[in-house]
């Protein structure tokens, strides 16, 4: 960050006083209220808690290579695997696009100086950070062995950090709902004149629906957290079958929270690719107002279909197929934002670029991801596919393939706003090859495996190779593809971090986008928009032609003013 | 940054503020809420001398509905607030009762089967 | 430039996403204090912060909402624990901080409308009687679990009654009623008995450590109004603490019938 600070600032143009540079020293990031620096400190928190989940997933592949032990034992494996969930959701997935790249653009998309809160959100990110901490002492202080799920009673029985745990999930959650709280009223309070509702780009609107998620579904986690810490301290009962308490009461209050919140993982990813599809298609958004509402309808449905996680908890018949009949309505608002992407494709001038790579492999693996979801939410192929490693590679599509790409097609999307230079693409399309190949080499296998029989969450499957000797093939191939994902996402860092200091200087709108984040110059000034942007149509891309002697993208129905980006449109 | 110079704050701008906004909620009005709070508060208690089963919990909760209906349109200015205020408020109270309702819909199916289990271990 | 401006400048202040032409914040703060520069207008921050202020009470209901969901399936599928336990709850009591959590309420919303009416010393005397009630609730709170401890009468864990506990309410148990009467006749009442108090602590201690968060929110909104700080158009934060203290109340609203006045 200190690179970034001391770099060279041309004295000619006033325009060149972005946010990086408008104050200097730790204080003035530490307790900054701007938004995109708040944007910057969680993208940075972000990436390294992927890393250390990322590691963890690497050790849990390691040692499921072959057969017995390779490199840990048993308790350990358990642990690893816990680690490795809790770090991913509470600390990466769920905070992920939002609070890094959300907290960056969605002010600046919208024309607005700052979100409605800035000092919520700061304190919002050091919820994260304490929150986080607290995973921190988990790891050092005996590790976690119940899963992410904390399920009731092995989650109040087990002698691991629990209670720890709990409540730094508890303190994350907080965290969420601050941002959620912070982007509802932001969207609603500070559009500026002419940002009607219907102009709204649709990762805002895929930003809203998720705070309507992180608001509504967050605070019941923190109630069962905050019961399931109690009932370890104390022994509270209300989980605990042996005192009259019911352990799949838990499990409702758990997934009442936690399926919404698959949805938060992976709404701010659907955003991001309606934004991609549309500006590196060259062609205006197809079905604008069904993306945008299918974005809410996603949220809302979310909210009818927890018990599908229970289908063997021994929940009751009827809550069963009610659940699982509800199950594939969420599936019709997904095939929408489907649909209208390729739509938006069709007939387009497609460019493959890194951030465009991306989206593509977005689409494809969330459809596959998707549509094995709906396997899953069918009552009867569930009861053979629970646990087992189909769940996993399900989850994966979804949340790896689908989000972890749509993370990074982002990233690549806003790197020179965010930081005022240009990755290099050749390296990036290579990047975005291997993790396409590692990821489905990693996680492909694992639909084969949980067909035939795998569970979920063993530490060995030597005594299963007598009837199955396929686990061996399929675990080995699974693991050699998490080794290349690993270096392909390594890959992926370093050459992000070489552009910091030997990257182009970007230019206002390297990509031809028409939302107003590119209306700005890279990276954006302190106040965003030192005079009120004009607010248009968000995917006017083809208003949008590459001038050679800007380097970027600027407005044809005007007469150019390529130094100075905020000039107002002549419509 | 070039423009703060042509954008001053005018008297117009501060005379503009100094309007109030926000609705000021009459004292009587407060005070005949509080009044209608107490009177209701005794009304709950007594009802729990009468013995109106089924009726009980209905009743009780009825009068809690209208004592919080109360808090909320009148201390809480919700009647004379923006809409979508109201409408939060009102999400907040319909994802509480489909919370509620698929958790209790499905601990009641169950339940038979518990019990069962129970007795078949005399616990 | 300025012209463009002037012509997409909405007449009035009349829609809350609105704004006029932006204007330089660290010269403008000296004339507007407590401004935040990204607003254009008090009433457009007041507006902001009390959707956000919804909000945040919208999740303190679903917070709730997880206890009184436990509330309901417990007592929908073992209605004889709750009628056994909560002879052990004192109606007066309860009644009695009712009244106190309401009062607090009115004299809340009587020092949002002082601020309102810059009315400064009236603002603080009312926060004041606010804070007290708060102090009365609390320590009638505290006379009861003081009561509970003594007689055993704890969570789940550690629900093991005293050989004296008695109902609180011996004259008003309704006679009519066999099953409460024989179980009664236990010492340890109905199985699983303690669930009763699992969930009673549970709410009443999450409702009171929301009390004590109202408490800190009351003193720093009393200090800042002896500050002077608020004034008819600046009053945004005595009202959004309002409506917090108010939810509090809300929620013992509910809780007291559904604990104390079970039938």
């Amino acid at each position: 960050m200190s690179d970034l600070l001391t770099e060279p600032r041309p004295a000619a143009a006033p325009s060149m006083d972005n946010y990086l540079t408008h104050a200097r020293g730790f204080w003035s990031w530490a307790l900054t209220l701007d938004h995109k620096r708040i944007g910057v400190m969680y993208l940075v928190s972000i990436v390294a808690s992927f890393f250390l989940g990322g590691l963890f997933a690497e050790l849990i592949r390691t040692e499921l290579i072959g057969p017995g032990r390779t490199i840990m034992g048993k308790d350990m494996y358990n642990q690893v695997f816990t680690l490795h969930g809790a770090v991913m959701v509470f600390l990466f997935i769920i905070p992920g696009i939002p609070a890094a790249l959300g907290n960056f653009v969605l002010p600046i998309m919208l024309g607005a100086k700052d979100v409605a809160f800035p000092r919520l959100n700061l304190a919002s990110y050091y919820l994260w950070i304490v929150g986080a901490v607290f995973f921190v002492f988990v790891l050092v202080l005996g590790g976690l062995d119940t899963g992410w799920t904390f399920y009731t009673p092995y989650s109040t029985t087990t002698d691991t950090r629990v209670v720890l745990a709990v409540t730094g999930a508890f303190i994350l959650g907080f965290s969420s709902i601050f941002t959620g709280l912070n982007f509802i009223a932001t969207i609603h309070m500070l559009r500026p004149p002419g940002m009607t509702w219907f102009r709204l780009p649709l990762f805002l609107w895929a930003l809203y629906a998720t705070a309507l998620i992180q608001v509504l579904a967050t605070p019941v986690l923190g109630i069962t957290l905050f019961l399931v810490g109690v009932e370890r301290l104390l022994g509270l009962g209300i989980f605990d079958p042996k005192l009259g308490g019911d352990p799949v009461l838990f499990q409702h209050f758990f997934w009442f929270y936690s399926h919404p919140a698959v949805y938060i993982m992976i709404l701010p990813g659907m955003g991001i690719i309606s934004e991609v599809i549309s500006v590196f298609s060259r062609k205006h958004i197809f079905g604008y107002k069904f993306i945008a509402i299918s974005s809410i309808a996603i949220a809302l449905l979310g909210f009818l279909v927890w018990g599908h996680h229970m289908f063997t908890s021994g929940q009751s018949k009827l809550a069963s197929v009610i659940f699982s009949a509800l199950t594939f309505s969420v599936s019709i608002p997904s095939a929408i934002k489907v649909f209208n992407w390729l739509a938006t494709m069709y007939k387009g001038s497609i460019a493959l670029l890194t951030p465009m790579l991306y989206a593509l492999t977005f689409i494809f693996l969330f459809g596959i991801g998707g549509l094995t979801g709906l396997f899953l939410g069918a009552l009867a192929t569930d009861v053979h596919l629970h646990d087992t490693y189909f769940i996993v590679a399900h989850f994966h599509y979804v949340m790896v393939g689908g989000t972890l790409s749509a993370f990074l097609a982002g990233i690549h999307y806003w790197w020179p706003k965010i930081t005022g230079r240009m990755y290099s693409e050749f390296w990036g399309r290579i990047g975005a090859l291997m993790v396409f190949v590692g990821f489905n080499l990693t996680f492909f296998p694992q639909f084969a495996l949980g067909s035939r029989g795998m569970p979920r969450r063993y530490y060995d499957y030597g005594e299963m190779l007598g009837e199955h000797p396929e686990f061996y093939g399929y675990h080995f191939l699974s693991t050699l593809g998490s080794y290349l994902l690993g270096i392909a996402l390594f890959l992926v860092m370093i050459y992000l971090i070489a552009s910091l200091f030997n990257g182009h200087r970007a230019v206002a709108n390297p990509w031809g986008g028409a939302t107003l984040e590119w209306q700005c110059s890279s990276p954006p000034p302190h106040d965003n928009f030192p005079v009120q942007p004009h607010v248009g149509d968000p995917y006017a891309v083809r208003n949008f032609q590459y001038d050679p002697d800007v380097g970027g993208y600027v407005r044809v129905a005007q007469t150019a003013k390529p130094e100075h980006p905020l000039h107002p449109s002549a419509h | 940054m070039t423009d703060h110079s042509t954008h001053p704050v005018t008297t117009e701008d501060a005379a503009r503020e100094a309007e109030h906004y926000g609705h000021i909620m009459p004292l009587w009005v407060l005070a005949g809420v509080l009044l209608t709070l107490v009177v209701l508060t005794v009304a709950t208690v007594a009802a729990t001398w009468v013995d109106l089963e089924p009726w009980n919990l209905a009743i009780a909760l009825g009068i809690a509905t209208v004592k919080a209906a109360l808090v909320v349109l009148y201390f809480m200015h919700l009647r004379y607030d923006h809409p979508f205020n109201a409408l939060v408020f009102v999400t907040a109270l319909l994802f509480l009762a489909m919370f509620l309702g698929g958790a209790l819909t499905d601990t009641i199916q169950y339940q038979p089967d518990i019990e069962s289990y129970r007795e078949s271990r005399q616990m | 430039m300025a012209k463009s401006e002037s012509t997409t400048r909405p007449p009035d202040d009349a829609d809350p996403g609105s704004v006029e032409a932006p204007r330089p914040h660290a010269a403008a703060d000296h004339h507007r204090p407590f401004l935040a520069h990204h607003y254009q207008s008090y009433k457009q921050q007041f507006e902001a912060g009390k959707l956000g202020m919804w909000i945040f009470l919208l999740t303190e209901i679903l917070l709730f909402g997880g206890l009184f969901c436990a509330y309901a399936v417990y007592r929908a599928n073992h209605p004889e624990i709750f009628i056994y336990a909560h002879h052990f709850l004192d109606k007066n009591l309860g009644a009695i901080n009712t009244a106190v959590l309401i009062f607090s309420s009115f004299t809340m919303a009587w020092g949002v409308r002082c601020a309102q009416l810059n009315q400064r010393k009236l603002l603080m005397v009312m926060l004041s009687l606010t804070l007290l009630c708060a102090c009365g609730f609390l320590g009638i709170k505290y006379v009861e679990y003081k009561h509970k401890w003594e007689d055993g009468l704890l969570w789940a864990g550690k629900y093991h009654p005293v050989e004296h506990a008695e109902p609180a309410d011996h004259a008003a148990r309704p006679p009519g009623r066999p099953e409460a009467q024989s179980a009664l006749q236990r010492p340890e009442g109905p199985r699983y008995a303690g669930i009763f108090f699992s969930i009673y602590f549970m709410m009443t201690g999450l409702h009171g450590l929301h009390v004590l968060a109202g408490m800190a929110a009351i003193a720093w909104i009393l200090v800042r109004a002896a500050n002077g700080h608020f004034n008819s158009h600046y009053f945004g934060p005595v009202d959004y603490v309002g409506l917090y203290w108010h939810l509090v109340d809300l929620i013992w609203i509910y809780l007291f019938p559904l604990l104390y006045l079970i039938h």
